[in-house]
């Protein structure tokens, strides 16, 4: 049976901040592409119509940093499990981290990887290659070949690098070839072993700390060189109200450098890590209240451009450990959803901020013609249930992470359908 | 205070002990009173009791340390309690079993008591919430988290040698940064009403926010020392030299060790502890450490009581009281 390709999705509330759109429409696609908004085109017969009163459609999300665990260990993750996965929780992009086992530093890697996907039914692949060799911080991997495999962006993750040369030199290399270069800000001498906020609740319970100035040291040292180098640098998972004062003083001076911050960094702080919970131990650390608030007043002004997810899955055993001993990450791509529905409830966001921040932000970020749903593009979009009430259980979740401190939470709002391409890659409707 | 759901039961005994955070000071004055019953147990010629006779005991330590442990084993003897001593080194949890694995195979011992020692502050929190609520869990120190074993001997310590808490000015010096000992006794100080409680080290062994804990801090010791009515020193690890965090031991001690001149400026009456084992001309001079305001030997033999009174606790046992 030939799949359609003539749909109408009926009945949607239709958001999309490109175009200063909600409104009840019909959307009609035909061949992979969004043909029409509201009334169908005279003659145009659709294979297919769904109903989608009461619920949302967005374009689709896109996540910059998930982490998909392949190359690595499979039990903890592997495309074919994290890109439906993706799917499940609104996301038809995924830009992938680099630290996998082993690195993502060779073109052929990338590009067995990138096959390998094209068989998967999820959201699309869209590989981070390793900005230096085995993301040791000291040799150039060859990013022109990683760009030429399809790599999106090349980054060094939180890895650091061993000498500040070594960054300036990444960094010229990069603006070679209009790379983008996606930074994770972290000094590594100052994070040392490391795995909670340097701070009141850390000094408490024994942990070793992270200080806030491993971020604004790192953080400072990258500002300086993107504008000595005009480099396009994206920083990964601010996590300090000190960075976004940075972030925002080197933007208003002109430089053109975008940021994230994780859901998990907006709904969390240290007060979280009580009990040595270590499904709160998380790269970077959760920080205090005040770090929290101006994370979500930055979100809020565009100081921080994108919404992350920060997904790291994880199998129980590395959990199930002291929280020193434990592994960082939180399974987070089938609950930002809900989270970020929770976020405009509580005046974070506006709705329609909180759709831009996954969509069109991400992919201006990466240079991508996507996150929108103007005529003639790609017809990839999510339909959520603003009103589902749902209950996150291991077997809720599609990940093969489970490791998420919303476990036996009930939640409400859930991703219903995905569609990438016009191709529905997930459903939860009947 | 969430750890407390752990560690207490719903009628307010302790379930397990895993730190003195967040208890109540009524429990630790109990605690307090029970060893103190202990005592003159520990003097008698016959020194056991049969208080918990057909009970066990696992000294699990993960971490070396001889002397903690043999207190345990001691203390649990004295009890009359079966005890069994297990080195877990951690490399064979580095082999693939992981910490839960080895848990569950000594769940199959049904002991009664763990004490747990691990270099990971969380530890023995983690070992609670993941063996049977029938076995009772004594935090033997945990990374930098907590010692309250050694917090309550301390506490007992000062309360038979100094009397009332709340009249008491107490330093403790030295590493704090690294310091379990250091955190459980300034809650321990705080709970029982302690009128002061003072840190003194340099920056770099003092870990941020630290006065968030109730503790004044203070950089020298003629400041910090300056009418206490007890110095607590802390054990200086001699690999805090590497990593830059203290020049030299030289140097350390001839700022923070504690000798003679520098305890003058504490009250004349004032009393010198030390958690053991001592590092003589690291932080402390033997003349000090041996002298006769120096308590390092009698917090020894204070810890076997309160240990005993602990174990009682935590199976409920009826200590007749002297």
């Amino acid at each position: 049976m030939s799949e359609a390709t003539k749909i109408s999705i009926i009945g949607a509330r239709v958001l999309d901040p490109t175009q200063h759109l909600d409104a009840c429409l019909d959307v009609h696609l035909d061949q992979g592409r969004i043909l029409a908004l509201g009334d169908a085109p005279a003659h145009f017969i659709p294979e297919r119509t769904l109903d989608a009163s009461g619920l949302l459609l967005t374009p689709g999300w896109i996540d910059i940093g998930t982490h998909v665990r392949e190359p690595g260990p499979s039990y903890k993750g592997q495309l074919a499990s994290e890109l439906p996965a993706a799917a499940a929780g609104g996301f038809t992009h995924v830009c992938a981290r680099p630290d996998t086992q082993p690195v993502l530093d060779s073109p052929a890697l990338v590009r067995t990887l990138r096959d390998k996907a094209a068989g998967i039914q999820g959201a699309r692949f869209l590989p981070m290659g390793a900005l230096t060799r085995d993301l040791q911080g000291q040799a150039l991997t060859n990013m022109a070949g990683l760009q030429d495999a399809g790599c999106i962006a090349l980054s060094q993750m939180h890895y650091g690098f061993q000498d500040v040369g070594i960054l300036k030199r990444c960094l010229e290399y990069a603006a070679t070839f209009d790379l983008l270069v996606c930074l994770q800000p972290q000094d590594p001498a100052l994070a040392s072993k490391g795995c909670a906020h340097e701070g009141a609740v850390a000094t408490r319970m024994g942990l070793a700390g992270i200080p806030e100035t491993a971020e604004t040291l790192a953080l400072a040292n990258i500002l300086l060189l993107v504008e000595a180098t005009g480099a396009r640098v994206h920083l990964q998972h601010i996590s300090c109200a000190r960075s976004v004062d940075m972030l925002y003083q080197a933007q208003e001076r002109g430089l053109a450098v975008t940021a994230d911050v994780s859901i998990q960094h907006l709904m969390y702080s240290e007060h979280d890590l009580e009990n040595f919970n270590t499904l709160f131990h998380v790269q970077p650390p959760l920080r205090t209240l005040q770090d929290q608030a101006a994370l979500r007043q930055g979100l809020q002004d565009g100081v921080l451009q994108v919404l992350s997810s920060g997904h790291l899955p994880q199998d129980a055993a590395a959990k199930n450990a002291p929280f020193a001993a434990s592994e960082a990450g939180v399974s987070s791509l089938e609950t930002l959803a809900s989270q970020g529905l929770a976020l405009v409830n509580q005046g974070v966001l506006t709705l329609n901020q909180l759709i831009e921040r996954l969509t069109y932000a991400p992919a201006c970020v990466l240079g991508l013609d996507a996150g929108h749903l103007h005529l003639g593009a790609n017809a990839d979009f999510c339909l959520l249930d603003p009103d589902a009430h749902w209950q996150v259980t291991p077997a809720s979740l599609v990940s093969m992470g489970k490791n998420t401190p919303l476990l036996g939470q009930e939640l409400t709002g859930r991703i219903v359908s995905t569609w990438v391409q016009g191709r529905e890659v997930f459903s939860r409707l009947a | 205070m969430l750890v407390n759901n752990i560690q207490l039961t719903a009628d307010g005994r302790l379930r397990h002990l895993l730190t003195l955070e967040g208890l109540p000071a009524d429990l630790l004055t109990h605690l307090l009173d029970t060893a103190e019953s202990f005592v003159p147990t520990n003097r008698q010629a016959v020194k056991k009791l049969p208080l918990l006779r057909g009970k066990t005991l696992i000294n699990l330590f993960f971490e070396n340390s001889t002397r903690t442990r043999a207190t345990f084993e001691l203390a649990a003897q004295r009890l009359s309690m079966d005890v069994l001593n297990l080195d877990i080194s951690t490399s064979s949890t580095a082999k693939g079993e992981t910490l839960k694995d080895t848990l569950k195979t000594l769940e199959a011992m049904h002991a009664d008591i763990f004490v747990v020692r691990h270099s990971d502050s969380g530890a023995a929190h983690f070992i609670a919430q993941h063996l049977t609520p029938d076995v009772a869990i004594i935090n033997a120190g945990d990374g930098r988290h907590a010692h309250p074993t050694q917090a309550l001997l301390d506490m007992l310590t000062l309360r038979r040698h100094k009397g009332d808490f709340n009249q008491l000015k107490v330093a403790i010096v030295g590493d704090i940064l690294h310091s379990r000992v250091a955190r459980s006794q300034i809650h321990a100080l705080n709970i029982l009403g302690a009128a002061e409680v003072r840190v003194i080290a340099p920056k770099t062994l003092l870990p941020v926010a630290i006065e968030d804990l109730g503790v004044r801090v203070f950089t020298r010791m003629a400041d910090g020392l300056k009418d206490v009515d007890a110095v607590i020193m802390l054990r200086l690890q001699k690999e805090r030299m590497q990593g830059a965090l203290l020049p030299s031991e030289q140097e350390f001690y001839r700022l923070y060790g504690l000798t003679s001149d520098k305890l003058a400026y504490a009250h004349p009456q004032a009393v010198v502890m030390h958690p053991g084992p001592i590092n003589r001309g690291v932080e402390i001079e033997s003349a000090v450490a041996d002298g006769e305001r120096s308590l390092i030997l009698p917090q020894v033999s204070y810890g076997l009581a309160v240990r005993m009174a602990v174990m009682s606790h935590l199976i409920g046992a009826q200590v007749p009281q002297p």
